[in-house]
């Protein structure tokens, strides 16, 4: 079909000027519930640069010197695995969380959903609520509305400045950071980050969701009729209105005017839904005021809406638990048990072998040591894996807090070895500490 | 290269790349309006049956993005080269940036080795500091011939054991390392004959006390006095100034089993250290060169 045949046609643009929501104060169990997430997530980000360990910050990445510490864990780039695992648990997590109630992560946890609530109380303590605002932003200019869009970006600006240094503050040092004039990149990252906190929470809000979130818009595949959804039960609440032969639902638009998406619940599931519950709050609040039964929108499965049973513990639920468990047990062994010390073997390449004195034969290796703690240690390098095998000269070494020493080192056997290559174990011990033993495989060769 | 380029294709390249930025700027208002009628919400296709995607407009500032990477482009061409041969307003270049992070490296370590240079070697001997600098240049540079633990192999000097073929003090092993050396030991089959490279070769087993044939060492100790003295001396102990390797002590550059010292006075010898001023300065070199007296101290 021809568009330009087709009659009454409209030339309509492709884009759109925002329309501004204005989110309506709500109170509430889950309102409660996201406050306390958000006290928990930035005492945790803001407070937990501050912390020391060992004489040092207690967690901090320090990308110039490839090492991140985590309390008393020092991660070398070896340590990438670390990052992966978690990271791959931080998805099935996800997974698991949507596929049981639905986009929780982005209700209450996600940086977007914080910093919009922060920077949205800020909001209301300054311009009032949801009828204040929209009656100052129609107004005329005046010293007030001035003085108050002034003081409401002036405090937004200070806020999104700190938040800048505290996540740079994760990078460089954050005591040095504030104590002293902060390099070229630090200044550029913390104003870049700042710039992001205010721009995403004063300005774009619910776009970053709408529009740019990838998550968002996935989410909705790990949904199914068992999942836990913010639901409007059409069945008790219509015909919407006041007076006899009506639902319960009064049509008083206090769940639209909550919603930080600016729709319409009642509309059922939409994808701009971050399931937030605030038209929960809203509607319960309404409901008790009427005098009708609450949670005439709640969270409910579309198997229950159907008047079907639900089955939380379903398959897909079960995999996704039982992945998610065994990785984070995993994980937490591997750290529980991590060495230390790492080591590398590298047999040089240009001597294969030598005759020495007393008839014996000398291949020669550099082993890497690694030592991953904060305390100096002396190491003990022995090798096995041929009758009288063993490493000539002085076999200890010692290397510094978090340092690597490449040390070279002279492994004998006698002449009348067998020709070829012998497969051959060093193992490098740390003096003093019970437990820090790295074995790592070498070969031997004999002419 | 002129024949292949001229100044035809820089304007060439200029042009398609101007061209393409201002299609981009065009294509995108013309593709702001559709004309939808004024019922249908969706794009109207339908996929799986009962799938329709909503025509939802985009916000208006996501449009502005578009045209801000367009004024982003414009921008970045005129600072920074990448129109035809125009060098960019800034002046940047790869060979700059090169300079500029060279200067910073010279900034952070200039001083640390420019107060190394100007150590003696006996003082650098004595400071861990300097070398486990030297360790590491002696690794990155030196070990592929002369072992990981200084040692060498067969052909490649052990630098451990004290016996220094040019001379041991710092001064001649700093100049070896940095103008390189030529070892030459001349063949002498041709002149000698078979019996009489072998008489010699046991002589020169005995002269650092390992096993020989009394007989054929008499022999070839004669001729060693007419054909090898020059180079060697008449004890056996070698002359540092040529490179002529001491014969009386235990180490053997290339094997001390008579096989091969028959090959080396048959075929002779052409050994090479390459001159390292190229590829290491001179503080670097002061460095190994104290690293390299260590390994033998």
């Amino acid at each position: 079909m021809k568009l330009d045949d087709a009659p009454a046609l409209e030339e309509r643009s492709l884009y759109e000027v925002r329309e501004k929501i204005y989110p309506r104060a709500v109170r509430g169990w889950f309102a409660a519930s996201r406050w306390a997430l958000v006290w928990a997530t930035q005492l945790v980000f803001y407070g937990g640069a501050w912390l020391t360990w060992n004489d040092r910050q207690a967690v901090l990445f320090d990308i110039a010197r490839s090492k991140f510490y985590l309390f008393g864990l020092v991660f070398w780039p070896q340590d990438v695995i670390y990052l992966t695992v978690l990271l791959i648990i931080s998805a099935l997590a996800l997974f698991l969380f949507t596929a049981v109630a639905g986009r929780l992560w982005c209700g209450y946890a996600c940086p977007q959903t914080v910093y919009t609530e922060i920077f949205l109380w800020i909001e209301r303590v300054i311009e009032g609520d949801r009828n204040a605002r929209m009656r100052l932003d129609k107004g005329e200019i005046s010293a007030n509305k001035i003085l108050r869009k002034s003081a409401k970006h002036g405090i937004w600006l200070l806020l999104s400045l700190w938040t800048g240094i505290t996540f740079v503050g994760y990078f460089t040092p954050i005591r040095e950071l504030v104590s002293s004039t902060p390099g070229a990149w630090e200044t550029f990252w913390a104003l870049f980050y700042g710039f992001a906190t205010y721009g995403n929470a004063g300005w774009m809000r619910e776009q970053v969701c709408k529009y740019m979130c990838p998550y968002a818009r996935f989410q909705s595949a790990m949904f199914d009729k068992d999942t836990l959804v913010i639901t409007y039960d059409r069945a008790r609440g219509e015909p919407r209105g006041k007076g006899a032969g009506k639902g319960d639902c009064v049509d008083c638009g206090i769940c639209v005017q909550v919603c930080p998406t600016g729709i319409d619940i009642r509309d059922g599931l939409q994808y701009e839904c971050i399931g937030c519950a605030a038209c929960i709050d809203g509607c319960d609040q309404v409901m008790e005021r009427v005098g009708r039964p609450l949670k005439l929108i709640r969270y409910a499965t579309t198997h229950a809406m159907e008047g079907k049973r639900t089955r939380i513990l379903r398959p897909r639920v079960l995999v996704y638990s039982a992945i998610l468990g065994a990785i984070t047990v995993a994980l937490a062994a591997s750290l529980w048990l991590r060495v230390p010390l790492k080591v590398d073997v590298i047999r040089d390449r240009a001597a294969i072998a030598r005759e020495v004195d007393g008839g014996l034969i000398e291949n020669v290796y550099r082993l890497q040591l690694m030592n991953t703690t904060e305390q100096a240690r002396a190491f003990d390098i022995n090798v096995t894996g041929l009758p009288g095998i063993l490493v000539w000269g002085e076999n200890i070494t010692g290397v510094p807090a978090a340092e690597t020493r490449m040390v070279p080192v002279r492994v004998r056997v006698d002449a009348a070895t067998a020709p070829g290559s012998h497969p051959i174990e060093f193992t490098v011990r740390a003096l003093g500490v019970q437990g820090v033993e790295v074995r790592e495989g070498a070969v031997f060769i004999v002419r | 290269m002129s024949e292949f380029s001229s100044g035809f294709w820089d304007l060439y390249i200029a042009l398609v790349t101007l061209v393409s930025i201002v299609a981009c700027a065009v294509f995108l208002k013309s593709q702001s309006v559709r004309k939808v009628g004024a019922q249908s919400a969706t794009t109207g296709h339908t996929w799986d049956e009962d799938l329709a995607e909503y025509n939802n407009p985009l916000p208006l500032w996501w449009s502005w993005m578009f045209y801000i990477t367009i004024v982003f482009s414009l921008a970045y061409l005129v600072l920074y080269p990448g129109l035809g041969s125009w060098r960019g307003t800034l002046g940047w270049s790869q060979i700059g940036q090169l300079k500029e992070e060279q200067q910073q490296a010279d900034k952070q370590f200039g001083p640390l080795y420019r107060k190394f240079a100007a150590t003696e070697v006996e003082a650098l001997l004595k400071s861990p500091e300097a070398l486990a600098i030297g360790q590491k240049l002696f690794l990155n540079n030196c070990a592929q011939c002369h072992a990981s633990d200084g040692a060498g192999s067969r052909g490649f000097p052990n630098l451990t054991a004290g016996a220094w073929q040019w001379g041991g003090d710092a001064k001649t092993i700093k100049a070896t390392i940095t103008d390189g050396r030529t070892g030459v030991m001349p063949p002498f089959g041709a002149a000698l004959g078979e019996q009489d490279v072998k008489n010699v070769a046991q002589y020169v087993r005995s002269l650092s006390g390992l096993t020989a044939d009394a007989i054929r060492v008499a022999l070839g100790k004669e001729i060693y006095q007419k054909t090898c003295v020059a180079c060697l001396g008449a004890d056996g102990k070698g002359n540092p100034a040529l490179g002529a390797p001491n014969l009386t002590d235990q180490n053997w550059l290339h094997g001390s089993a008579e096989p091969v010292i028959i090959e080396t006075i048959t075929k002779g010898r052409n050994s090479q250290m390459p001159a390292h001023k190229a590829v290491l300065d001179e503080a670097k070199i002061h460095l190994l060169t104290a690293y390299v007296l260590s390994l033998s101290k």
